[in-house]
């Protein structure tokens, strides 16, 4: 159960949210490890190898091995989470992830931190916006895009119960506040968090704030809006979708993830293939790299604010 | 090493010769020059080195082998039956549909498997992690890496290795089948490996190079490396690509091997009859 938080500012950290929580599952659990691609000072988890030294490995700058090493600790009954920037986690050790880990029925536990504009400065290499394509064409992996701390916590707690590959993304830094301390969630489902009768918005990650406020300002204007945080894109919540569609004039999803492959895309199959035509606008980025810039320059640049978005979907 | 198991072992690597050329024969098919390049490193392995419990292949004190050169899945198959993993009979099944016995090794579906590779090099980092989780628990059990040399193309190798060797795996013991060529062609004419043991050397591992038929000194060889404290550990095989038959030695393109010829069934038939004089 959740609730919504009392207001929207910027909350904790979410790398440390992560840290806190990892603490706490291992102090629970002594099978899970934390490993990192040398950016353990960015994602904070050196903090970890001062807490649970025995149980913090960092394998250096290689990618592709910190994968097949988490793969090879699930094998010996271990719980491995790693952590590299997004593009790092996901597009760049593809094969691991999906041979050592999924095929294999490996556990692996993945942060993949910046996603989208939230890379600002280290700019379009190191900007993801597809790793939610990538992955959502994997079986039985799961993909989480945290809304904010509170979300973050819960999450990374439950894949510490959990067996198989799971990946979640978010900012290191801190976003909107959504949730009120204490909400549960459930994997592959849905959170109805405002309802209206004219547009469904599907929003995910640190775009579910933004979505809120494009709910209320499409409220002035005299058209009422739900609004889902789909925090599990995989599997998607398709039941609710098919119950909150009906009568809706349009569909609008928004992520910071390309419109190719991700929640847009997967919005789109579910409606196509239940013979709706309800208009569907995806709120992304269309055939577009990233590039350097503040997270708030780049989530203007793309169209990601939620002044930007009203734009976009005011004359639906 | 006595001479009765030098016997027993000399048998045991022509059971899995002639059991993984019988297999790959009757799919049409397969990998027999990479299959048998490691037949006699796997009977030191499950006849001489390895702790293991065919009728309990999770037992959690088992020492464990990860063929990371996925592809020679048919030698590593015929040598889990001959030690009574699973009976005979599933060998003829070899990459049939809904076999147990894929091509690439699957942990999921064979038993005595303990990790899932085919796409080279990422063995060696599932072996590394292994090792790891393995140390972590106070383990005594050995993990042995078996790496192709064409593999070392593979850039995670590398990686791998320098993680086995930062940490001082030295129950990961890395074995490195030189057997000098792949898919298409010679090592030193597609990729040119250099000196292999040396580059180990550089990589921070105590290496030895030794003949990869020379049962005695590939026990030897296992035996030295269990010797070695704070160091990691690597024993590169020179072999021969279809090492143990002649007709296959020579067989220019020998990575797969397609039974399709009169020629090519004659020399097998041939082959069969001479490995099972050694096979006792």
């Amino acid at each position: 159960m959740f609730t919504l938080a009392d207001n929207h500012e910027i909350g904790k950290e979410l790398r440390t949210t992560v840290v806190d929580a990892l603490k706490e599952a291992m102090a629970i659990d002594e099978k899970i490890v934390a490993l990192d691609a040398d950016l353990g000072g960015a994602s904070k988890w050196t903090d970890l190898a001062k807490d649970v030294p025995d149980r913090f490995i960092n394998v250096g700058i290689a990618e592709a091995n910190m994968v097949g090493v988490a793969a090879g600790l699930s094998l010996t009954g271990y719980t491995p989470f790693i952590h590299t920037f997004g593009p790092f986690a996901t597009r760049r050790v593809l094969d691991q992830i999906y041979l050592s880990g999924a095929y294999a029925d490996n556990t692996i536990n993945i942060y993949g931190s910046d996603p989208g504009f939230a890379a600002g400065h280290n700019g379009g290499t190191h900007t993801t916006w597809e790793d939610i394509a990538l992955l959502r064409s994997i079986p039985k992996v799961v993909i989480c895009d945290a809304a904010d701390e509170v979300q973050m916590d819960w999450i990374i707690k439950e894949f510490a119960k959990l067996k198989g590959v799971h990946y979640v993304r978010g900012n290191r830094k801190g976003v909107k506040k959504v949730y009120a301390p204490g909400s549960t969630f459930s994997i592959g489902k849905g959170n109805l968090l405002r309802e209206g009768q004219d547009y469904l918005i599907v929003a995910a990650g640190q775009l579910v704030s933004e979505a809120l406020e494009v709910a209320e300002m499409l409220e002035e204007k005299g058209i009422s809006t739900d609004v889902i945080d789909m925090f599990t894109i995989k599997p998607l919540d398709k039941e609710l979708l098919l119950e909150r569609f009906g009568g809706k004039k349009a569909v609008i999803t928004i992520e910071n993830h390309s419109i190719t492959g991700g929640l847009g895309s997967a919005v789109a199959e579910v409606l196509a293939e239940n013979g709706l035509a309800i208009p569907l606008k995806r709120i992304g980025v269309d055939e577009r790299f990233g590039q350097v810039g503040t997270p708030s320059f780049l989530q203007e640049e793309f169209g990601l604010t939620a002044e930007k978005i009203l734009e976009q979907v005011k004359d639906l | 090493m006595d001479k009765k198991m030098v016997t027993e072992l000399e048998g045991l690597a022509a059971k899995i010769r002639i059991n993984s050329i019988e297999a790959i024969r009757k799919v049409g098919a397969g990998h027999i020059g990479g299959s048998l390049s490691i037949a006699d490193l796997l009977a030191v392995l499950y006849g001489k080195q390895m702790v293991y419990d065919p009728k309990n292949p999770q037992w959690e004190k088992r020492d464990r082998l990860v063929l990371s050169k996925g592809h020679a899945g048919p030698a590593w198959y015929s040598t889990l039956a001959a030690v009574g993993f699973f009976p005979e009979e599933w060998l003829w099944t070899l990459n049939e549909g809904g076999t147990n016995l894929p091509s690439h090794p699957d942990r999921i579906k064979t038993p005595g498997v303990d990790a899932t590779t085919g796409s080279l090099g990422q063995g060696t980092s599932l072996a590394a992690g292994i090792a790891t989780g393995l140390k972590m628990q106070g383990s005594e059990s050995y993990v042995y890496l078996i790496v192709g040399d064409g593999e070392l193309n593979e850039g995670q190798c590398w990686e791998a290795f320098q993680f086995i060797a930062h940490f001082k795996l030295n129950r990961c013991i890395v074995i490195i089948d030189e057997n000098k060529k792949q898919l298409d062609g010679t090592t030193q004419d597609i990729l040119n490996p250099f000196d292999i043991a040396e580059k180990m050397r550089a990589f921070g591992f105590s290496t030895q190079k030794v003949k990869g038929d020379d049962l005695i000194a590939i026990d030897q060889a296992i035996e030295d490396c269990k010797k070695v404290e704070d160091q990691a550990v690597c024993i590169v095989l020179d072999t021969i690509k279809g090492q143990g038959v002649k007709f296959f030695e020579e067989m220019d393109a020998n990575h797969s091997v397609k039974f399709d010829s009169k020629a090519v069934q004659e020399a097998t038939d041939k082959a069969l009859e001479e490995l099972r004089k050694g096979c006792v």
